[in-house]
């Protein structure tokens, strides 16, 4: 490959991919992920997209990205800063720079340096001749001239041309890692099937890209990551948003319940509701309904009717719910709410992610209504959360909220493929016709959940409301006594969950100097974090929550093994607060951040290096 | 929900369908008769007593499922079309009845009734209009006349009220149909069209809040003004109405009008015979729009119209993609596309 060039082993590399929305950033960002599992790596990826679709072109807030982090090791995060960014115009440089290392390859169009789209960006002068970006090594081809000059004799209009300039720079970006070029060539060939001139522009192009990179003296190194001593099995890439909808899908079928979901679009969780639609071969009926309320009454009804039922939203879609999610939480009804949380309140942050939503899981409706709430850590977390929730839901006759975020339902990572068969169990407790003994909020002994009575089958017609209901017989109760009992009642079955929910675990030492609490879509980086900071010799240890109504049994007792507890979530404390109302003993230090970012190895390194210092002195 | 007679049910009647909880709406209440009318219906229909299923919102009807011995469910304010929807795309086999008021389908839940009525989901909505808020006890509702007093008006409404059926038509709804109260025939005729209909079925009904809103439909239902103010609409005949049968509608340039046969050369021969199964909606919601003194209210079927419904559509789609597509398994999809072996 490489000729008289020196190839540098790494154990993780990111790329950045930055352009105009237009670019096709996410889709070479795509496409050199793929290019990435043939060669072995564990990677992960997270797409930066502004929330407009069409943003002014040139400008900054049009600049859309897309995060390749890979490795021989476990990947877990979508990576800190670059180690090569590419830029397709001055304004996703200007965007993006801050995210490279200071001594990253930076690929630019040069031809994209004009005046015009300097001003756009708005920059002063030229970065390219400011002294500005000293110390980073740029690559500077002018991509658009090359581009045109490898397809002029195509025949193609230059507006149509120019559209493959993106494979330009990923042609460069394949040679930096000693890539082949076939998985992305035999993609031209499927996707434009029926444009054979269009494949041969691409492959024309990408070939240019990196026979650029070969020939030019900018780059003098390319780099090898080895591939990742992954467990064998079969493997995929996958979204949080799509693992979610499968893992809904493989609750169906191993729970032998249809499934159906009500929803309403709403960013970052309109995926769920796609992705569902299109898998009516299973039976999944996919109401996309006029409203938030319509999406999650709808799913009451096909509940009751008997379906696995789902409703998918975000933060301001779970505010509308929860009328209707108290009326499952009075009827005892299954069902899951998956909330894929954004920056809030109000419409706030759509395309950023935050965890701020989990005191209006917890609490954000009127009475005491308790249900189970509990959080995927990871893209390919979301599906075994999914399927998780929905077994949890139907064996326990309660709503679930299954709360996700904006980086890890767009954000996606490697899935080792599970066997369905080889999911647990899913038991519905189904009421058989004309049993004698049926009563309508009669309940399980050790659960404490109510029966499951379909429509349509003999001798258990009842009717269930959102009027408070007697004990056992189900008929509408105002009496006194009966109400603090449902009440407790409905509390503890919930917390009875604790039972059949797996204890707290913790990475590190069985006890010592800090305990890292964290909980949902922030497990990557803090398992990045705490490891590292392991590696080094550092007391640290990390107890990342999935389950946070109710909370594991250990809990109290994991806590209280270690001097200090640092709880950090991407809010203004939440988690923490629940965690002082639970266990008012202990003393918690925060690290919040609230920017709409995930947090960055780097920064939970520094912090708890911080802490344990302070604490030595 | 078409009837369909199966042989092996055995005969139903209103007994069945009667539950063990105590009614308890105001004495005099319209609600009265129309629970009696609908136990009535029910056995007539050919479906197993547990098919059927009763989904209300919240307001004084709205208590119905609890007096019906049926699967149900007491919903939330003006959701009951929204919950009814899940039950019947979840369950197609199952008879839905939506049991629902002037402010619970109109105000709150307005957004869900237009959209159930355009999709055509296999429902029978049954609205009861009083035009009053009698739960909360006495509020202008958004069917109140304008300039009525409430508590909430102490001046007179200055709000247009809504005609339910202009918004059904105007929803491209399948099925719009009148009724009133006290009069237990129409009501089970037109509540037996309704559930032979496939589609969204909506039913007005003409109720009187005894407490609230006494007499609110006084001149289309007390004995003396009744026949002159209204006016039973039944397909394929003229629509003559009138204590002496002696007056009749007729289209007169873009307006109906009321005419005298024998009058001014009228013959039967003029008068509009009715149509329910017309596709063009423009004269089913002239008809619906009818309002006493000047033009009498039209009562029975105005509109029935044969479209897809949105629950057969999807289930001819799902048993299509279980024979085209390629996954047979979850565990198909879940190896799809894009793998690679370590």
């Amino acid at each position: 490959m490489a000729k008289n060039k020196l190839t540098k082993e790494r154990e993780d590399v990111v790329v950045r991919f930055a352009g105009d929305s237009g670019d096709g950033m996410q889709l070479i960002g795509t496409l050199f992920s793929d290019s990435t599992a043939y060669a072995g790596n564990d990677f992960a990826t997270f797409p930066d997209y502004p929330s407009e679709i069409r943003a002014p072109q040139g400008t900054i807030a049009g600049v859309s990205g897309f995060q390749v982090h890979f490795g021989h090791s476990d990947i877990h995060t979508s990576g800190d800063k670059a180690d090569v960014l590419i830029a397709m115009n001055p304004a996703s440089l200007k965007a993006n720079l801050i995210w490279t290392k200071s001594n990253g390859i930076i690929i630019l169009d040069n031809d994209a340096f004009i005046d015009k789209g300097i001003e756009k960006a708005g920059y002063e002068t030229n970065p390219l001749e400011d002294n500005s970006l000293t110390g980073y090594n740029i690559v500077n081809p002018p991509i658009s001239k090359m581009t045109l000059e490898a397809v002029k004799d195509l025949d193609l209009p230059n507006k149509v041309a120019l559209k493959s300039k993106n494979m330009f720079a990923l042609g460069v970006v394949l040679y930096l890692f000693n890539r082949k070029l076939d998985s992305t060539n035999e993609f031209f060939e499927t996707k434009f099937k029926s444009k054979p001139l269009i494949i041969e522009a691409n492959k024309r192009v990408l070939k240019a890209g990196y026979l650029y990179a070969e020939n030019v003296e900018a780059i003098n190194l390319t780099y090898n990551v080895k591939p990742a001593p992954l467990k064998k099995g079969l493997y995929r890439n996958i979204t949080g948003n799509l693992a979610t909808a499968w893992g809904f899908i493989a609750a169906a079928e191993r729970s032998g319940r249809k499934l159906f979901l009500g929803s309403y679009p709403i960013t970052p969780a309109s995926e769920i509701l796609q992705e569902l639609s299109k898998h009516k071969q299973f039976s999944v009926k996919a109401f996309q309904a006029e409203d938030e309320i319509a999406g999650v009454c709808s799913t009451i009804g096909a509940s009751y009717a008997g379906s696995l039922a789902v409703t998918s939203t975000s933060g301001p879609g779970l505010s509308l719910k929860s009328e209707a999610i108290g009326l499952a939480i009075m009827t005892e009804l299954p069902m899951v709410v998956v909330n894929v949380q954004r920056g809030g309140p109000s419409t706030g942050l759509p395309t950023k992610s935050e965890q701020s939503d989990l005191m209006q899981a917890l609490y954000g409706r009127n009475g005491e209504s308790p249900c189970i709430v509990m959080a995927a850590g990871s893209p390919t977390d979301c599906f075994f959360s999914a399927y998780e929730s929905s077994k949890l839901a139907v064996e326990h006759m309660t709503p679930v909220i299954l709360l996700t975020d904006g980086s890890i339902a767009n954000g996606s990572e490697i899935f080792r493929i599970p066997k369905v068969a080889s999911l647990d169990e899913i038991n519905p407790p189904i009421v058989e016709a004309n049993d004698k003994d049926f009563k309508p909020y009669k309940r399980d002994e050790k659960t404490l959940s109510r029966q499951w009575a379909l429509p349509g089958t003999e001798g258990l017609r009842h009717r269930l409301g959102g009027l408070e209901k007697e004990n056992i017989t189900g008929d509408v109760s105002q009496n006194p006594e009966n109400h603090q009992l449902m009440v407790k009642l409905r509390e503890e079955k919930v917390q009875r969950v604790k039972n059949y929910i797996p204890e707290q675990d913790v990475v590190g030492a069985d006890s010592g100097e800090l305990l890292v609490v964290s909980w949902g879509g922030t497990y990557g980086v803090m398992l990045t974090a705490v490891e590292q900071l392991r590696k080094n010799g550092m007391d640290v240890s990390l107890a990342h929550f999935k389950y946070i109504n109710p909370l594991p049994k250990n809990t109290n007792e994991v806590f209280s093994r270690y001097k200090n507890i640092v709880v950090c979530e991407l809010n203004n404390g939440q988690f923490v607060h629940y965690l002082i109302s639970k266990f008012p003993h202990y003393k918690y230090e925060s690290f919040n951040k609230i920017q709409g970012l995930p947090f960055m190895v780097a920064e939970l390194e520094e912090k708890f290096k911080t802490i344990l210092e302070k604490n030595n002195k | 929900m078409e009837a369909q007679v199966l042989k092996d049910i055995p005969l139903l009647t209103k007994d069945d369908f009667k539950s063990d909880q105590m009614v308890k709406w105001c004495p005099g209440c319209g609600d009265h008769a129309i629970l009696s009318s609908v136990e009535k219906v029910f056995p007539q229909l050919g479906i197993r007593k547990e098919d059927f299923a009763v989904i209300s919102g919240i307001g004084c009807s709205s208590r119905f499922p609890y007096y019906m011995n049926t699967y149900g469910i007491h919903g939330i304010h003006g959701r009951a079309a929204a919950i009814a929807s899940g039950v019947k795309i979840a369950n197609p086999n199952l008879s839905v009845w939506v049991i629902t008021g002037d402010g619970d389908s109109m105000a709150i839940g307005g957004n869900h009734f237009i959209h159930v009525v355009r999709r055509n989901i296999d429902l029978n909505i049954l609205l009861f209009n009083n035009r009053i808020y009698g739960l909360t006890k006495g509020q202008y509702s958004p069917t109140s006349p304008k300039g009525i007093i409430t508590k909430t008006s102490p001046d007179g409404t200055f709000e247009n009220p809504f005609n339910p059926g202009e918004l059904v038509i105007g929803a491209q709804g399948t099925f719009f149909a009148r009724t009133i109260d006290n009069n237990p025939k129409m009501m089970v005729n037109v509540m037996l069209e309704a559930a032979k209909h496939k589609g969204t079925s909506v039913v007005e009904i003409l109720q009187n809040c005894v407490i609230f809103n006494n007499n609110t439909h006084e001149l289309v239902s007390s004995r003396e003004t009744k026949d002159d103010n209204q006016i039973l609409l039944e397909h394929g005949k003229p629509m003559i109405f009138g204590k002496n049968k002696d007056k009749g509608i007729i289209c007169s340039g873009l307006k109906l009008e009321v005419v005298k046969i024998g009058e001014n050369g009228i013959t039967e021969e003029d008068i509009i015979v009715h149509d329910q199964y017309s596709e063009d909606p423009g004269l089913h919601a002239m008809l619906a729009r009818m309002t006493p003194p000047y033009l009498p209210m039209a009562m029975g079927v105005i509109r029935a119209v044969k479209h897809e419904t949105y629950n057969d559509a999807l289930d001819e789609l799902i048993e299509y993609k279980k024979e085209t597509s390629p996954y047979k398994t979850v565990d198909d999809l879940l190896t799809s596309g894009n793998t690679w072996e370590v």
